[in-house]
């Protein structure tokens, strides 16, 4: 595993030794289809990782298991200090800690907006109805859409809608944020009002780990980018380096086909 | 290339032309006329058949509505009175209404059945319309114990001490709830109210009548029939039977084998067997199996007969709900770290019972007419009545005016449940306004 030294200038100030994820060693099997190899992962407290690589490679499966939303059979997984296993109450409290945003957005449709950023503050972390509502209104504000908190997600455009599923996350005040490719199912027009929340959230410090093909986001925000391929992590550097001076042949054709037109 | 053809070419719209309405249409009967029953020579055809067809059958009937008669003691009177015109014998209904609604209730109680619909009405309100004030769900909670009281009477303290049974299960819940965990407050909830209604309900009951006599005179199930106890086994089914399949659908998907096995067993079992052969269970075969001297009263055996007929079907409705919704849904409800029953009732139940409003909606309907059923176990309900009037010397003939009749409410009903649940979807819609 290649540990990175030089951190950037900007993550010099945010990233802290604390560590908020440590994944160890971690292996998955969908049946008998190996999809996770040997993973070993250590995310300091502030670092925003951004995390590549061909379909398939296994990168939704590894962040979606820090959340215990897929279940690793071994190597261990310690989000914030408490180790992901079957006991549910661990695994609540760390859902509670981690937000996540979806390629499809995962919006509740029978609510309104409000009522989707008011929900689990209320019924999770048992805050008054009047205070969640407040909370959700500045986090609305924050992703730009205050104006729409009395619709439903059915009338919003993709875009708006992955910005309150932002704003839902961030309601819960998340330690670490989890992005499954966010920008995805976009049109090309919406992609940049979603970065730019993203960005906005990554310079306010947050612990952030990204799966996207939005190279531009990476060099800008990233202090890391890790590439996948097959279930294991091929290659982890700072931007710069990663972008400029791939190491792995495989990494190398990757960012061929995605920056090559 | 001119100059001037530069110019054109080059092009930049400065203002943007607003919406326009459509274009107006041409309006009026000829109009629709033309397009909808004429528009080709086969809607001609099927548009001539069709007029034919009313006109051969339904237009013969005017006459039979219109020359009925109304009052008259028997169908030999109604004959005389018509003197070989066409027309139907009604009078059956202006005599017998009263028992086709009340079956052999008493007649100077009355008020209580009628009491009871009201009731009902007032009841179902608050639950049906959410826009009305939530207070009124204190007469929807009191009402199932209203209701018992009202149609069986007796002392009043013996339907007190049930619903105490209830106050009691909740408070023990309650006072578990803060000191144990899991399902354990549940249980002990459970055990309270079950030994409550098992040992001491009885004594309390009849100690309280003996200083306190209140009551209404009893009226046995026997005594029950007509349209009345359509709407009590109806009704009572419906409202039991919902939460039930919820639980069965739940169930039947859960990932524990134990309670996976056991709700399987039952949805297919249940939805193997015929309603009439459980319905023959209850009536006959329920007393072979209990222990002597423990009776159930008929209607509650029916009633949990129909519960559960109707909710391993509606079980199967909810599940295909539950199949609908996208994967998204209980992932997001994870991910913020709602526990497995809060993202149920907040998240998946709300979206899952919308999706399957169409099969619920049509699970109650049939519930409603299997009702009828009753009678082949002895119950008077408004078919049996009208057998049992058929066969007075007064109305021996008679025919259709009754089933029309019994036709005419089941319609009436089932039409209302159709019409609510149609707006219900259309209220829950959120996609676009």
């Amino acid at each position: 595993m290649t540990v990175v030294t030089e951190a950037k200038p900007t993550s010099a100030k945010s990233a802290s030794d604390e560590i908020a994820v440590e994944i160890i060693n971690m292996n998955k099997w969908y049946g008998t289809f190996h999809v996770l190899r040997d993973i070993d992962l250590t995310v300091r407290r502030g670092e925003r990782i951004v995390i590549a690589g061909p379909s398939g490679s296994g990168k939704s499966t590894m962040i979606r298991c820090i959340n215990r939303l897929e279940e690793h059979q071994s190597g261990k997984i310690i989000v914030d200090g408490t180790e992901l296993t079957s006991d549910l109450k661990n695994i609540d409290k760390i859902r509670s800690e981690v937000g996540m945003c979806f390629q499809h957005f995962n919006l509740f449709p029978h609510l309104t907006i409000l009522e989707n950023c008011t929900l689990a503050p209320m019924h999770v972390r048992g805050i008054p109805k009047k205070e969640a509502e407040a909370t959700a209104m500045h986090f609305l504000e924050k992703v730009k859409i205050p104006d729409q908190a009395l619709k439903y997600p059915g009338m919003l455009s993709g875009g708006q809608q992955q910005r309150v599923a932002i704003a839902r996350s961030l309601c819960m005040r998340p330690r670490i944020m989890l992005f499954d490719e966010p920008t995805s199912a976009l049109d090309p027009e919406m992609i940049k009002e979603v970065l730019d929340t993203m960005v906005e959230l990554a310079e306010e410090g947050m612990t952030m780990l990204c799966v996207t093909h939005e190279m531009g986001f990476a060099r800008q925000v990233a202090d890391r980018v890790i590439f996948m391929d097959q279930g294991q992590i091929v290659e982890q550097n700072e931007p710069e380096e990663f972008f400029n001076n791939p190491r792995s042949e495989r990494t190398k054709l990757f960012l061929s086909q995605i920056l090559g037109h | 290339m001119s100059n001037l053809d530069a110019e054109t070419v080059q092009f930049v719209r400065e203002t943007m032309i607003p919406p326009s309405a459509p274009p107006g249409r041409e309006t009026g009967a000829v109009k629709w006329m033309r397009e909808n029953l004429f528009s080709s020579w086969f809607n001609v055809i099927m548009t001539l058949l069709a007029i034919w067809f009313i006109w051969h059958f339904f237009v013969p009937m005017i006459p039979w509505f219109v020359n009925g008669v109304w009052n008259a003691d028997s169908l030999r009177e109604c004959r005389e009175i018509l003197d070989g015109r066409t027309g139907g014998c009604f009078a059956v209904l202006s005599e017998r209404w009263k028992q086709l609604l009340f079956g052999f209730y008493p007649q100077t109680e009355y008020w209580r059945p009628i009491l009871m619909f009201i009731w009902l009405a007032v009841a179902a309100a608050p639950i049906m319309f959410d826009n009305l004030p939530r207070k009124l769900l204190i007469a929807t909670a009191i009402y199932p114990f209203a209701m018992v009281w009202l149609i069986w009477g007796g002392s009043i303290w013996g339907v007190l001490s049930v619903a105490a049974g209830f106050g009691l299960g909740y408070v023990a819940f309650k006072f578990a709830d803060r000191k144990l965990e899991g399902l354990i407050p549940l249980l002990v909830g459970l055990a309270v109210a079950v030994v409550w209604w098992l040992f001491l309900r009885g004594p309390v009951a009849g100690g309280l009548q003996s200083i306190l006599p209140f009551g209404l005179p009893s009226v046995g199930s026997r005594e029950l029939g007509g349209f009345l106890i359509c709407l009590i086994i109806g009704v009572s089914g419906i409202a039991l039977s919902l939460p039930i399949g919820i639980i069965l659908a739940l169930g039947r998907i859960s990932n524990l084998p134990l309670v996976k096995m056991i709700c399987v067993g039952f949805i297919e079992f249940i939805r193997g067997v015929p309603l009439i052969t459980l319905l023959f269970v209850a009536s006959l075969l329920l007393n072979y199996f209990l222990p002597p001297k423990v009776t159930f009263d008929l209607v509650l055996r029916v009633i949990v007969m129909v519960t559960l007929f109707s909710s391993a079907y509606l079980a199967e409705v909810i599940r295909g709900g539950l199949a609908a919704l996208p994967k998204g849904q209980y992932e997001a409800a994870d991910a913020l770290g709602l526990s497995y029953w809060q993202a149920q009732r907040l998240i998946i139940m709300p979206q899952a019972l919308k999706i399957s409003i169409p099969g619920i909606v049509n699970s109650f309907i049939g519930l409603f007419m299997d009702t009828s059923l009753v009678m082949f176990i002895g119950i008077f309900d408004m078919l049996g009545l009208a057998k049992a009037i058929r066969a007075n010397t007064a109305w021996i003939g008679i025919y259709w005016e009754l089933y029309i009749f019994i036709g005419l409410v089941f319609w009436v009903c089932c039409f209302g449940m159709s019409q609510y649940s149609q707006w219900l979807e259309r209220k829950l819609r959120t996609d676009h306004h």
